[in-house]
């Protein structure tokens, strides 16, 4: 493996290898071993547990346990008919679906997974590490709603323009509390880079979940609606829009912006992993007795990569959880928590950080 | 072809993002459907954070994507599709004011110009002048923080005072009684 690197180093010049070449393939990797992997048997492991709360069996025909059915289902959405309704404005129709996987795909390059390499020339867990790391998560985040508003236009049709319409609005309303719970951890870190944010977890003792719980349970809310997941799926209410804003599409389109759905929570659940469980860090980092934890017998740094992992299932499940759980929200509570709650709960909250902060 | 790519890439992508800018700001006042012209903005807006990306400000690229990319952006698209389009594409929306927007056209440019000519000839711009404090390197977001909240704090503070007085004038302007 290092033999390779090193022939292609020699192939291509140090400029283009560090600069171009590495980071085209720890995004290959990211993307093609790790995110699109997750989300089939994300949509499997859904379909499984809520199976299981409702006591079903879930889908069980294809392969063991069921376990081929993403790759069955893939194959159905990719040979259906591309539908393209009549008068829908086409290149708004098929762009839609493209702007929610994209900017989903392109956060991905700053989340850490693991430690950063811990000898020169080492393997570093993550594609780059950038100091406005937080605000560009925060940027993307909000770029997947043209996406869902372009579609629901696009499709020249009443339930895609209303599922639009209340998608914009979900989004301004929530983009505000989570710009304001990010701020908390930011203040306690000192820093907008991830990796800092994580080093400054296990600098400090302890994961900011402990001091910054009211800012995690913010987030985690305005992730859910941002995502666009039960209970704050009123975009594709099924019980009064038909499916919403993606109610013309079919075949792949469809698969785009189902793709983009779970791409988004796995974001959603990273940042929070990231921010306030600790990224790669064991549980307790300050506590000695634990360090057997740390996994240190796997090579280059894989214990942080399993213990990210192991946390970013935990919010996978529990967006699952959710879903099986609450009844979905009216779209007037829905704005009424966000404005009159969530912001109001964020603020207080930043405002005794920063107080916090000055005195301590 | 790499050679050339490496040596002028960032003369290339500076003019693509810039060309994409000045093409879509045009396209902001010349369409006639106000949904074409909103996404023209928001292209406005996205090559303008490039470029603030090129020039190593990345907070003010970043905040660009955010504040007018998610934020202010959604908002216009999401007023744009409440109001009737059909009726809005019969009215001549901007073309009224041709002789104040001429002249204030002119002095932009005049201004802008007397800038540029002011400037030392094949000035390069102090790149390291954005992210470093004291001769210390320390990323763009604490540089810009730090002259942000100590030399042009009063500035700040006034800019801040106008923005609410807007915003109470919006709330004003929108209550129903």
């Amino acid at each position: 493996m290092s033999g390779l690197l090193a022939a292609m180093l020699e192939a291509t010049g140090p400029t283009l290898f560090h600069y171009v070449l590495v980071p085209l393939i720890k995004i290959a990797i990211v993307l093609f071993a790790g995110v699109l992997p997750l989300i089939m048997y994300l949509v499997l492991a859904e379909r499984k547990v809520l199976g299981f709360m409702q006591a079903r069996v879930g889908p069980n025909r294809v392969g063991l346990w069921g376990l081929l059915q993403p790759i069955a289902d893939v194959m159905k959405l990719l040979v259906k008919e591309d539908v393209v309704p009549r008068r829908a404005v086409r290149w708004a129709f098929v762009l839609g679906p493209c702007l929610v996987v994209a900017p989903a795909f392109v956060i991905f390059s700053v989340i850490p997974f693991g430690p950063p390499a811990a000898t020169e020339g080492g393997i570093s867990w993550f594609v780059t590490d950038i100091n406005v790391a937080l605000l560009m998560v925060l940027a993307l985040a909000t770029l997947p709603v043209y996406g869902i508003i372009l579609g629901g236009w696009g499709s020249n049709s009443k339930f895609s323009l209303l599922g639009g319409l209340r998608s914009a609005a979900q989004m301004i309303s929530y983009e505000v509390p989570q710009g304001f719970a990010l701020v908390g951890p930011l203040l306690l870190a000192g820093t907008m880079s991830l990796v800092g944010i994580v080093e400054a977890q296990r600098d400090l003792g302890m994961w900011f979940i402990v001091p910054q719980f009211v800012a995690f349970f913010v987030f985690l809310v305005a992730g859910v609606a941002e995502s666009n997941r039960n209970p704050f799926d009123l975009p594709e209410a099924e019980s009064e829009l038909v499916a919403g804003f993606h109610t013309e599409y079919t075949g792949i389109r469809f698969a785009l912006f189902f793709l983009g759905e779970y791409a988004n929570m796995i974001v959603v659940s990273s940042v929070a992993v990231t921010l306030f469980l600790g990224g790669w860090l064991r549980p307790f980092p300050s506590v000695e007795a634990l360090s057997f934890l740390d996994l240190s017998f796997l090579p280059a740094g894989l214990g942080g990569v399993v213990w990210f992992s192991l946390k970013l299932f935990v919010f996978l499940f529990v967006y699952i959880w959710f879903r099986g759980t609450f009844p979905r929200y009216r779209f007037d509570q829905l704005m009424a928590l966000g404005w009159k709650w969530m912001i109001p709960l964020a603020l207080v909250n930043l405002f005794l950080t920063g107080l916090v902060k000055v005195w301590v | 072809m790499i050679e050339l790519l490496t040596q002028h890439g960032e003369a290339i992508l500076f003019y693509a993002f810039a060309l994409a800018a000045v093409v879509s700001a045009v396209g902001v006042i010349s369409l006639r459907n106000p949904m074409y012209c909103a996404l023209s903005l928001l292209v406005t807006f996205l090559a303008v954070a490039a470029l603030f990306l090129m020039r190593h400000a990345e907070l003010l690229g970043m905040v660009q994507l955010f504040v007018y990319g998610g934020g202010i952006m959604v908002l216009f698209l999401f007023v744009i599709m409440l109001v009737n389009l059909h009726r809005l594409r019969e009215v001549r929306l901007f073309n009224e004011q041709v002789p104040i927007a001429l002249v204030l056209g002119v002095l932009l440019v005049a201004l802008f110009g007397w800038v540029f000519l002011s400037l030392p000839a094949s000035a390069p711009g102090d790149s390291t002048a954005l992210v470093s404090l004291d001769g210390e390197v320390v990323g763009n977001a604490k540089a810009v923080a730090w002259v942000l909240y100590t030399e042009y704090l009063l500035p700040f503070e006034i800019a801040s005072i106008f923005l609410l007085v807007a915003m109470i004038g919006a709330v004003v302007l929108g209550r129903r009684d």
